[in-house]
């Protein structure tokens, strides 16, 4: 086996007598979880980074096969644990693919509420989080409070903050709670008399931009070769919004922009993100006073079986492109299932992208991806 | 040229340090808008979907809806239920299936509420505490069926 110990040891003969390897995590407040980083420097530049992955891995795929479609979903939620809800989305969608039902039209407004709200959570976290990676402290207990909402509605409506498992094959679990409209309402107005407190504290502020421009550059060509997707793709101007370029359920109904931006560096991520929470905010707007009588999940049968044959659905979360692969040879549990999760392939892009900057723009460039551990390793 | 872009750098910068402390000013002089609750003294009221724990409802005659159909048990996704089934002796002489010990290893569940909503008849449902915290793993093992108790009349 190649050890820890190992990898140090070979980039220490691979590298010059000067050559500094410091080791970032798996216990790193920046890193937002248990992810180790061997960064190889070379005075205060970064010549190497190394990610070394595993220290979470619950082998949630091979965990799947041996559960029913119906019991796998909430597996998934722990992942990406913050777009929980787009998670199971993207599963029960890939069940349904496969058991040719149709959703009902309540169901599929819900699911894009609920769905919307988890990206507007999950966005307002990241932001939080990265002005904690850049020191500042105070922006974190900002984003805390409008997330604090959206959590509230979640718990009222589907019974959990975090996991909800609310999506199930053929609908959502149960109907939307009676105070829902009225809440997710009073959310988007505290939401947009807050909102500008976002920009006067950190997108304005200097220090905050000096140490974002130019950090991080990721070209359009190179996004794509790595196969970035989501905010950080869209950063560099990559035209790449599943919710665009392959609309599922309702997302061909609603108006929304695609937020591109050509910058390609981490102020440019930072930008896609916080004008992202607008437009889910104008995609809620849409939809919450429309919301149509009638059933909140599609009859299924008490056991679930998936034709003979291979199905593949992708969502868009908050952190990209979520694919998931399900191959079934006709039983009541999937014989292979595979996710393709954005977090792995953004992680790939980080060396790119730090490779020959400082080492405190490390963390401004691994704030700006987004990274969520469990995602990357599953 | 140069001096003027600097100068309008530093103006624009100190300007945007400013706003940002105008901001976080107007919080530090109105504290009402502070959103921190003390716990715990002051507990949050959850909502009533709120999954905190699995429990079985019993009436006020001791008696429960759970058939033993053991349709909780196979929803279960990680094993956490566990029914245990006996045979009643009806009065007319008949056997009747119930339950004897229903068991739930609380250190297991994660409360994704597939067994609630698998049961047909609504026996058991989810409780709202959530200090769950102990200091023998062993008492979170529970048996949700009271002594004694026994299934309601008419439920099949
Ligand atoms: S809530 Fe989920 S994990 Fe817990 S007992 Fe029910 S089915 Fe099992
Ligand atoms: S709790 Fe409900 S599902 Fe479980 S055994 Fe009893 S009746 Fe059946």
């Amino acid at each position: 086996m190649y050890t820890e110990t190992e990898i140090i040891k070979d980039n220490i003969k691979a590298g010059s007598e000067t050559d500094l390897i410091i080791n970032i995590g798996p216990q790193h407040p920046a890193t937002h979880g248990v992810l180790h980083l061997i960064v190889t420097l070379d005075g205060e530049t970064i010549k190497k980074i190394e990610p070394h992955l595993g220290y979470i891995h619950r082998s949630i795929e091979k965990m799947c096969e041996s559960l029913s479609y119906r019991q796998f979903i909430y597996v998934t939620s722990r992942m990406d644990y913050l777009s929980s809800h787009i998670n199971n989305y993207a599963c029960a969608m890939c069940v349904e693919k496969g058991l040719q039902v149709e959703i009902p039209r309540r169901a599929q407004f819900i699911r894009v509420l609920m769905s919307e709200l988890t990206r507007i959570a999950s966005h307002e976290l990241w932001w939080g989080a990265m002005a904690m990676d850049l020191g500042a402290f105070t922006p974190f207990f900002y984003a805390f409070r409008e997330r604090e909402t959206i959590n509230d509605i979640m718990e009222e409506t589907c019974g959990a903050r975090l996991t909800m498992n609310y999506m199930v094959p053929g609908g959502v679990m149960y109907d939307i709670h009676p105070n829902f409209q009225k809440r997710v309402k009073d959310f988007i107005q505290l939401f947009k008399s807050k909102i500008h407190e976002y920009d006067e504290l950190v997108t304005g502020n200097i220090i905050f931009q000096n140490r974002m421009k130019g950090v991080g550059y990721i070209s359009e060509e190179d996004a794509i070769s790595y196969g970035c997707t989501g905010p950080v793709a869209r950063g560099s101007g990559v035209h790449c919004d599943i919710r665009k370029l392959y609309p599922y359920e309702l997302y061909n109904e609603v108006e929304f922009d695609e937020i591109l931006e050509t910058g390609g560096d981490s102020f440019a991520r930072y930008l896609v993100r916080v004008k992202e929470m607008h437009q889910s905010i104008r995609i809620i707007e849409q939809l919450i006073d429309n919301i149509p009588e009638g059933d909140f999940q599609a009859k299924t049968k008490a056991v679930l079986k998936l034709p003979k044959g291979e199905f593949y659905t992708r969502a868009e979360t908050a952190r990209g492109e979520l694919g998931v692969y399900i191959v079934s040879e006709g039983g009541a549990t999937p014989y292979r299932i595979k996710f393709r999760s954005p977090g792995f392939s953004n992680l790939s892009a980080l060396e790119h992208m730090a490779k020959g900057s400082k080492i405190g723009d490390l963390m401004a460039t691994m704030g700006t991806l987004d990274l969520v551990i469990p995602d990357i390793d599953r | 040229m140069f001096l003027k872009e600097y100068i309008k750098d530093v103006y624009s910068g100190v300007k945007s340090l400013l706003i940002g402390m105008r901001r976080t000013g107007k919080y530090f002089i109105t504290p009402r808008e502070i959103i921190t609750e003390q716990y715990p003294e002051f507990r949050a009221q959850l909502s009533e979907r709120f999954r905190g724990e699995v429990v079985m409802p019993h009436d006020e005659k001791n008696e429960h809806a759970c058939t033993g159909c053991t349709a909780c048990e196979l929803a279960c996704p990680n094993g956490t239920i566990k029914i245990i089934t006996k045979f009643d002796i009806q009065p007319d002489g008949k056997k009747k299936k119930a339950i004897d010990t229903f068991i739930y290893h609380l250190e297991l569940c994660t409360m994704c509420n597939l067994c609630i909503v698998a049961c047909p008849t609504d026996a058991i449902k989810m409780a709202q505490n959530f200090e769950h915290s102990v200091f023998d793993r062993n008492t979170l093992t529970k048996k949700l069926n009271n002594p004694g108790s026994k299934i309601r009349e008419g439920i099949e």
